[in-house]
């Protein structure tokens, strides 16, 4: 049933009440990740972080550094000179962070700097992120740093604006796990310049300065889209049912009828223009004929398409079973086809399935396409 | 003369909650514009009695604020004239949203800013996302503030640049407590307004999200067609093999007081789709009411609103509401006509079809955006 969307069960499942506990105390073991993501080299995400760490250490936390980049500048060496160090190892050429020491060392907080950062084969973990991953599950909570370029889910648009590639990475859901992320943001001119890339021309400047921007502005939708997630789960957590959204979110009413082609490519223009999430849902009635079934199957098929998460909803009720939906997903916008005309006993019952939903969309809006 | 001199560029701090460093960050920029040699004074500053904040100030040449007497009692406000008489290169101005008191030149701190522009002098402010205007009446459906103090979007679209003041809710709700923010009266309040977690996420949501929206809407400037091809490329969707059709929104607004929120709503979906953006009203013709009625004057209190954000405005004449509203929809190539949600079905609703409704089965060749009041969620009172 649709409405299952929202009700939630009145007396939780015992087995379901004892993993949450379980994982509640898991988590309180864990210790805190915290991440400053930069969208390119420059932008001052590792003086941030030891900032972050001088800060906590000052307010009498047990603060180590657990990694550092290979060159630094004077601010991070001043950084640096207030606080405990804890020397990389060089394994096979290549820095390591010294896990062992560290957990030895057994400090509140460790900082790592370049989170996405490959081991040598030898190490028992082949990937930085995993190594931070073994020290939050011994307790140590952990402030990290990571450029953009080495999310592994960013990677391939980052290499497309950049013209190359990097090797090493981070998964992004490893960041979404982060209980803080902390955009280091800074206007694009300020990064110009620095790092191995740096501009010769003025045209390279004007091409260079517009490629920052565009990470710059992946990095923020990045971290607004954690955000949301969190937030979804906070309110989760609480109970709270969520009617509202800082996201645009746009959802297809899908009929085997409706002119479904211009709904689509509007709904995926305006998700993508928003940033924002595109969803279609339709009824799933039992009693279509072989011809509603192939052309619903038709229409359906352009909403994937055009890349929207498509929904099969319960219920007698067209209107309602939308509306439910919409609510629980937090939509802005319902695109709907009208025919126009209405019969005489729609009229009677208080209009048709759309106007019906224009009533009683409250907090939504409604866009009607004429079909 | 002075048409000659160039504008000075304009800088925001953009954050989502006062706390997160705005101020701070502020200040930190005017100390990096001196040492880079730069002439550079305070033309405004809130300390808000934070230490680390006002500790920063030292060392920068402060301009004193002017006195103004309203109704008994002294207030403080920036003091345009004497920044405009020191001449510096650049000039750091607190709190963009600020409403000036009555009596002074300007209604609105923007608007000293502007003039601050105009003659050639550079400025960093600082504002919280909660201020922009198009997000009013989000903000006020998730935290049940209604921000007065609001600034009209194309002001912020006309910095040179916006950048975002970022600090997790944790970390600010933290601040909070130890008394870093406001003194604990203030705080406790302020934590049953803006502060409540899921409302800080979601702000922190709106900043991040706008910032990314204002930084696309800069580069997107520079070379429209390859980066919106880009754009469209990273989205995973095939490249549009000709240009995609401009939408043309048109805002039926009436006496009705939603007319506000749909006219921010209207506007704002066009500023994302990129589209050339109307406001219409329609006087049916043989209206008894003069323009002195009430109904004239919420008309024209919104079609201003509508001016301020600046949209084209036009008062339509007609025997039929509707009829006027679509054929002169059809006339300016309108792609989309937005409307406000009707209020309750009339006692006559089941015979008498609704504006909406009528609209709709006229409106063959367009669509129609209905919109909904924003009806707040939360337990918190309007501050």
């Amino acid at each position: 049933m649709a409405q299952n969307l929202v009700l939630r069960p009145e007396r939780p499942d015992p087995d379901e009440l004892l993993r949450k506990v379980m994982a509640e105390e898991a988590r309180e073991r864990r210790g805190k990740l915290k991440v400053f993501l930069g969208y390119a080299s420059g932008v001052g995400k590792s003086v941030r972080m030891l900032d972050e760490g001088r800060r906590r250490h000052e307010r009498g936390a047990d603060v180590v550094v657990g990694a550092t980049q290979l060159e630094s500048t004077p601010e991070v060496r001043a950084l640096l000179d207030k606080l405990e160090v804890i020397p990389l190892r060089i394994i096979d050429g290549v820095s390591v962070m010294d896990v062992d020491a560290i957990l030895r060392r057994q400090p509140q907080v460790c900082l790592v700097d370049g989170l996405a950062h490959d081991n040598p084969p030898c190490c028992r973990n082949r990937y930085r992120w995993q190594d931070v991953d073994e020290l939050l599950d011994n307790g140590i909570s952990v402030i990290a740093s990571v450029n953009l370029q080495y999310i592994e889910e960013q990677r391939a648009q980052v290499a497309q604006i950049r013209g190359r590639e990097v090797q090493e990475s981070v998964p992004q859901a490893f960041l979404g796990r982060a209980a803080e992320i902390e955009v280091v943001d800074a206007p694009p001119e300020s990064c110009l310049g620095c790092g191995p890339d740096g501009p010769s021309g003025e045209t390279d400047r004007l091409r260079r300065g517009q490629q920052l921007a565009q990470l710059r502005e992946i990095a923020l939708l990045l971290a607004a889209d954690v955000v949301d997630h969190q937030l979804e789960r906070y309110l989760q957590e609480h109970g709270m049912e969520q009617i509202w959204s800082a996201n645009e979110r746009f959802l297809v009413w899908i009929t085997p009828y409706a002119d479904v082609g211009p709904m689509v490519d509007s709904g995926s223009r305006n998700a993508r223009r928003f940033h924002g999430d595109l969803l279609a849902a339709y009824l799933a009635r039992p009693d279509l004929t072989p011809a509603e079934r192939a052309a619903l199957g038709r229409n359906l098929k352009l909403a994937r398409d055009a890349g929207a998460e498509v929904h099969a909803l319960d219920g007698d009720d067209p209107a309602e079973a939308l509306l439910t939906f919409a609510r629980s997903r937090g939509v802005t916008q319902i695109f709907a086809g009208h025919g126009g005309r209405q019969n005489w006993w729609e009229r009677t019952l208080g209009g048709g399935p759309i106007d019906r939903v224009i009533r009683d969309a409250e907090g939504i809006d409604v866009r009607v396409f004429p079909q | 003369m002075a048409e000659s001199v160039p504008r000075g560029r304009l800088k925001i701090l953009l954050g989502y909650a006062a706390g997160v460093g705005k101020t701070y960050k502020m200040l930190e920029e005017a100390h990096d514009l001196k040492r880079r040699g730069l002439d550079v004074v305070v033309g405004y500053f809130e300390p808000h009695g934070r230490k680390d904040t006002i500790a920063r100030l030292e060392g920068l040449e402060v301009i004193p604020r002017r006195r103004i007497e309203y109704r008994g009692v002294t207030f403080e406000e920036m003091d345009t004239e004497a920044i405009l008489r020191r001449r510096p290169q650049s000039c750091a101005v607190d709190e963009f949203a600020h409403t000036n008191v009555p009596g002074s030149e300007r209604a609105k701190r923007w608007e000293d800013v502007q003039v601050l522009l105009g003659e050639g002098i550079d400025v960093v402010t600082t504002m919280n996302v909660q201020h922009l205007e198009s997000l009013n009446d989000q903000v006020w459906q998730f935290s049940g503030v209604r921000v007065r103090e609001t600034i009209p979007d194309w002001v912020v679209q006309q910095a040179d640049q916006v950048v975002l003041v970022d600090l997790p809710p944790d970390a600010l709700l933290n601040r909070l407590k130890r008394g870093a923010v406001y003194s604990p009266e203030k705080a406790r309040i302020a934590a049953q307004n803006f502060f409540r977690e899921s409302t800080l996420a979601a702000l922190r949501e709106m900043a991040l999200r706008q910032t990314a929206h204002e930084v696309e809407g800069r580069y997107a400037l520079q070379e429209p067609e390859e980066l919106v091809a880009a754009e469209a490329r990273s989205a995973g969707a095939a490249e549009p093999a000709v240009a995609e059709t401009r939408d043309r929104i048109l805002i039926a607004v009436t006496a009705d007081p939603a007319s506000a929120a749909l006219i921010r709503r209207g506007k704002r979906v066009a500023d994302y789709l990129h589209a050339d953006c109307f406001v219409a009203f329609v006087h049916p013709r043989g209206d008894p009411a003069d323009s002195a009625s009430e109904e004239r004057k919420a008309v024209e209190k919104h079609l201003n609103f509508a001016r301020s954000l600046r949209i084209e405005t036009r008062v339509l004449e007609g025997e039929d509401v509707a009829e006027t509203l679509v054929d002169f929809a059809r006339l300016n190539r309108i792609t989309q006509v937005f409307l406000a949600r009707p209020r309750k079905p009339s006692r006559l609703g089941l015979l008498r079809p609704s504006l909406v409704q009528q609209i709709v089965r006229l409106a063959r060749d367009m669509q129609v955006t209905v919109v909904a009041e924003r009806h707040r969620s939360g337990t918190a009172s309007a501050a």
